[in-house]
């Protein structure tokens, strides 16, 4: 059998209808891992030494075991615990359990990110008498967040690739209409590539979106972009 | 009338005791210059003024609000804050703003003025320092002597009885120095109240009213700053001050201070600090 190109190019139809579901999919799980992560991250920093143990347990717990996995115990083991799991669907299933895994891999992202900024800040923030929360939201967190966005970028880039794990719940997002199409026409290699190049696009498209918007936001820190602008600013009002 | 009143100050990290049994006034209006060896406690005593640096034993007292060593808390911590600013070796301005919001920063987020009333005020403050061209400018892309200027700035914005200085041209370029000193000689002609942790022993003699020599975790002589500051006779400080006057030279030369012929940079430098200092006697 030789490769296709009509079969090949007559798949991409078929296979974007799904891009919604798996953004969808990757999106609210980015956005349940980033409350939870933050959340966490606070607690594991300024809360009681129980509190941060418990943290260090649940960051422990869901990096050390494989999504898969996860998934399978959210969406068949737990309702075999409790009766209020029945009624949830595969793709929220899948969600939740992409959302409480990434969330501890950003709880050490957001850690790190909150190390980054400096302490003489903090102290000059104290020695301003500013509360303790006002240091906090308005000094430490933006360049904290800023420091954090290329890793939790790469945190989202996995996300997405792993939302095709979400077939194995039974949820027919781009892998499992994939895995549909090639067994009907038994054209495999096709179907995988193309597959593959939906998701490589994504994340191209996704990873020059992230770019300009750390690019954006890192302005005040960098002496070249500042001054460039400065600069531009000075030329601009000369004339 | 005295402004801040330590009694029997002691700071202790894990067993070590790196300040003990310190007790000194500071007048109001007055500026109090502390010197000492590098590792002397002297940063250690400023930062107890303000509970950066947590007291083991005794009391500080700031503008009538006292705090005992053993009855620290969140509250008092504050309190204390409230009546005095600090600028610190390493700048440490905020990042993330500019410079103009960095001075504005105490006034919006201690809510003591509306955010045109705290824009008002700090382009004063920052006009006053000649920064105002630099306002919109990230510190990153300010010199070092720019963004000691703004953290001056940002200290004395809202008005705080009274202002800490942590070794304030330490980490600056030679050439940055006097701009800064300046800035500082200014505020004394204000008579703002400052404590000065300063190598710059000629500088503090102008400006000083009091000098504190700190050696070893101890007050070790106190009074007059051009009695305790200066390089004539013999003794410890005596030593010390001369050892900080000739400070990259060579031991063996004794040389008058601005007229070194082999290091022309130094001379730059130093007749740099003497129109300050000769500045500040002229308006005096």
């Amino acid at each position: 059998m030789t490769f296709s190109w009509s079969y090949f190019i007559g798949l991409f139809p078929q296979l974007i209808k799904y891009i919604p579901l798996t953004l969808i999919m990757a999106v609210v799980a980015m956005l349940i891992s980033v409350v939870l992560g933050g959340l966490l991250t606070l607690v594991q920093l300024y809360a009681a030494r129980p509190f941060q143990l418990l943290v260090k347990l649940y960051v422990s717990f869901f990096r050390g075991i494989p999504t898969l996995v996860l998934l399978f115990i959210v969406y068949y083991g737990l309702p075999e615990i409790s009766p209020v799991f029945k009624g949830v669907s595969a793709l929220t299933a899948a969600i939740a359990g992409l959302g409480v895994k990434e969330s501890a891999y950003l709880i050490e992202i957001f850690r790190a990110g909150i190390a980054s900024v400096d302490q003489g800040q903090i102290e000059a923030g104290e020695a301003l008498n500013f509360s303790f929360v006002r240091i906090f939201t308005s000094i430490v967190l933006p360049q904290a967040a800023l420091n954090a966005l290329p890793a939790t970028g790469n945190t989202f880039v996995s996300l997405l690739k792993e939302t095709s794990l979400a077939f194995a719940l039974g949820v027919t997002e781009i892998f499992a209409d994939g895995k549909l199409l090639a067994s009907a026409s038994l054209r495999f290699f096709e179907v995988y590539v193309a597959v593959g190049l939906i998701y490589w696009v994504m994340i191209i498209i996704y990873t020059w979106l992230q770019k300009r918007v750390e690019e954006r936001l890192s302005r005040p820190y960098r002496r070249v972009v500042a001054d460039a602008i400065n600069s531009s600013e000075q030329s601009s009002s000369a004339v | 009338m005295p402004l801040i009143q330590v009694n029997n100050l002691a700071v202790q990290f894990s067993k070590r005791k790196v300040l003990k049994n310190i007790n000194l006034t500071v007048e109001e209006g007055s500026v109090t210059a502390i010197v000492g060896p590098s590792g002397s406690g002297k940063t250690t005593l400023l930062r107890t003024l303000n509970l950066l640096q947590t007291p083991s034993e005794g009391s500080v007292e700031v503008a009538g609000v006292q705090v005992e060593a053993n009855k620290l808390n969140k509250a008092v911590t504050r309190q204390i804050r409230a009546q005095s600013t600090m600028v610190f070796q390493q700048f440490n301005l905020f990042k993330n703003l500019t410079a103009l919001e960095n001075v504005m920063s105490p006034l919006i987020y201690n809510k003591v003025a509306t955010f045109d009333e705290a824009k008002a005020q700090a382009l004063k403050v920052l006009r006053d320092f000649d920064l105002e061209k630099i306002a919109d400018q990230y510190p990153v892309t300010l010199s070092g002597g720019q963004q000691q200027r703004v953290s001056i700035a940002r200290a004395i914005v809202s008005k705080p009885k009274v202002v800490l200085f942590d070794e304030p041209t330490s980490a600056l370029d030679p050439e940055m120095v006097s701009g800064v000193l300046n800035a500082i000689a200014k505020l004394a002609k204000q008579h703002i109240t400052m404590v000065i942790v300063t190598h710059e022993i000629e500088f503090a003699r102008q400006i000083a009213d009091q000098a504190i020599f700190v050696e070893d975790g101890e007050i070790l002589a106190q009074g007059p700053a051009n009695e305790i500051l200066s390089s004539t006779g013999s003794g410890r400080i005596a030593d010390f001050v001369n050892s900080l006057e000739n400070r990259g030279q060579p031991e063996t030369a004794n040389v008058v201070e601005g007229h070194t012929p082999t290091n022309q940079h130094r001379f730059k430098v130093i007749s740099n600090r003497q129109s300050v200092a000769t500045g500040i006697q002229a308006n005096q």
